[in-house]
């Protein structure tokens, strides 16, 4: 079955919605979309230092996205306005990694499957890596959910029973960097964050609970790879794009549908 | 041992001292009403006692294995998390439907378990994060503005309240309070807070005064007491506007 490339491409499209869709919730419900952004470009600096000194892309992009996540956290907690900040940091981090890219001698590299993704080349290891990478984060969020969403909903309320919020967004900030290494295949890096957010928006409208929520996120961020997959087969249009352009569509028949 | 001590405790916010040299500290059922003007460190006072701020100065000792019961000044659910009253209340730990049915109850707004937060009134929201305090079955309660917004019966009421619970389950509260001199009557001590503790003492019930009624007319039942500040020092430089004339309100 896993000879098919369909079938893989497949695979990684729900793997990656199943990391996506709560932690994409905590992205929307935090106001942290920004954030995403900014991780998800670091990757692509994330790529050149792989190219660079021939390690794991997989690694080099974690390494990176890991790097930012903890620079934003850092910088957030200075209490200055981010808007600026995050603008200067996700897109420098890009333009960065694509010079970088360009100095690299002998590798011949295909740009667009990381800005993009390339979901129809993955292999069993890329498999691997992703549905190991989602159920990490999966298993960490599912782990440490109620003091997430205590910490979410009040800092000091959190405090007050017990919970240290800077360890939980800590949590948030580790479950982005490794939805982003393990994404950046499925969609690439400029849009690892319409992953993360449009399922989650999406599902809002129909959600009463922040589990709810969560739940129908995976649901929508599965469907929409499916859809967007088979979109690019028959229209032979780019699979990620295709992925985000079905999320899209989902998102916009969700509207109207807020439940009070 | 006190609940929470607090021992010449100052607080700073980059370099300049929000409270200087604060010494505090509740024992089991009292009920404490800090009283200050804005800016007078009353929510960086119970921030620091939560254990949120860390004194640059001083130490603030939780008696061990203390439950506190926190009623934050604001919460705002976002529009974007849909969350029912009653998987509020289970956060962050499982409440039983029988647990929350009667928490709600006990604050007056029974039936609410499926109601969205965001669509909760002003005073409908407050008694839903009380509820959510006391099913952390605390020592103590915490509560930083939680009068803001209701109008006086609707103050009276919430006193009335909280004096209730304290009286059932025998916690400690702690009460901030933005009004100078109206305070709750059941208050055992008032503490005046002014970036150091200006003033401390009982409030003056005086309900069955004709001014008294004048002043809050028929409804409150009692609830509310007039708090007669002592001011026994000045302040210097920027400290001007501080306001140690309190005591014309009382003579009223």
């Amino acid at each position: 079955m896993l000879d098919d490339f369909f079938v893989r491409a497949a695979l990684a499209g729900v793997g990656v919605a199943l990391a996506a869709g709560p932690l994409g919730s905590f992205v929307v419900w935090r106001r942290m979309a920004y954030f995403g952004d900014a991780t998800s470009h670091a990757a692509i600096l994330g790529v050149a230092m792989a190219l660079g000194f021939s390690s794991s892309v997989f690694l080099g992009t974690l390494v990176a996205a890991l790097g930012m996540a903890l620079l934003v956290n850092m910088l957030s907690h200075k209490g200055h306005s981010m808007d600026t900040a995050l603008g200067v940091l996700a897109h420098s981090a890009l333009a960065l990694g694509l010079v970088a890219i360009s100095f690299i001698q002998g590798v011949r590299v295909d740009l667009s499957a990381y800005l993009f993704g390339d979901i129809l080349a993955v292999s069993r290891l890329d498999l691997l890596v992703i549905w190991s990478g989602a159920l990490v984060v999966t298993g960490l969020l599912y782990w440490r959910w109620s003091a997430l969403l205590t910490a979410t909903l009040n800092r000091d309320l959190a405090q007050a029973s017990g919970i240290n919020p800077r360890r939980e967004e800590l949590v948030l900030t580790l479950a982005l960097a490794l939805v982003v290494a393990v994404a950046i295949k499925v969609v690439g890096a400029l849009l690892i964050a319409a992953m993360l957010i449009i399922p989650a928006a999406a599902a809002r409208g129909f959600a009463r609970t922040p589990e709810h929520m969560a739940i129908g996120a995976i649901v929508f961020g599965a469907a929409s790879a499916l859809a967007g997959l088979g979109m690019s087969l028959w229209l032979d249009t780019p699979a990620g794009p295709s992925i985000v352009a079905a999320a899209a569509a989902f998102f916009a028949t969700s509207l109207g549908r807020r439940k009070a | 041992m006190s609940l929470i001590s607090a021992k010449d405790v100052t607080v700073c916010y980059d370099a300049a001292p929000v409270l200087s040299h604060v010494n505090f500290s509740i024992e089991s059922g009292e009920i404490v009403t800090v009283v200050g003007p804005n800016g007078s460190g009353k929510s960086t006072l119970l921030r620091t006692l939560l254990g949120v701020l860390t004194p640059s100065k001083g130490t603030v000792t939780p008696k061990p294995g203390l439950s506190v019961g926190y009623v934050p000044q604001r919460l705002s659910v976002d529009t974007s998390m849909p969350i029912t009253v009653s998987r509020f209340l289970s956060l962050p730990h499982k409440k039983s439907d029988a647990e929350q049915s009667h928490a709600l109850e006990r604050v007056g707004v029974q039936g609410f378990e499926t109601r969205q937060m965001v669509d909760l009134s002003g005073g409908q929201f407050q008694r839903v994060l009380l509820a959510r305090a006391l099913l952390a079955k605390p020592d103590i309660l915490i509560l930083d503005e939680p009068t803001q917004g209701l109008d006086q019966p609707g103050v009276a009421a919430f006193y009335r309240l909280i004096e209730d619970v304290r009286n059932e389950t025998g916690c400690a509260v702690l009460l901030v309070s933005h009004d100078l001199h109206v305070v709750m009557s059941a208050s055992d001590r008032v503490i005046c807070l002014n970036g150091h503790i200006c003033c401390e003492g009982a409030p003056t019930v005086v309900s069955e005064t004709p001014e008294y009624r004048a002043l809050f007319g028929l409804g409150t039942q009692g609830a509310l007491a007039l708090y007669q500040h002592a001011h026994d020092h000045v302040h210097d430089g920027d400290c001007d506007h501080h306001d140690h004339a309190h005591e014309d309100h009382a003579n009223a």
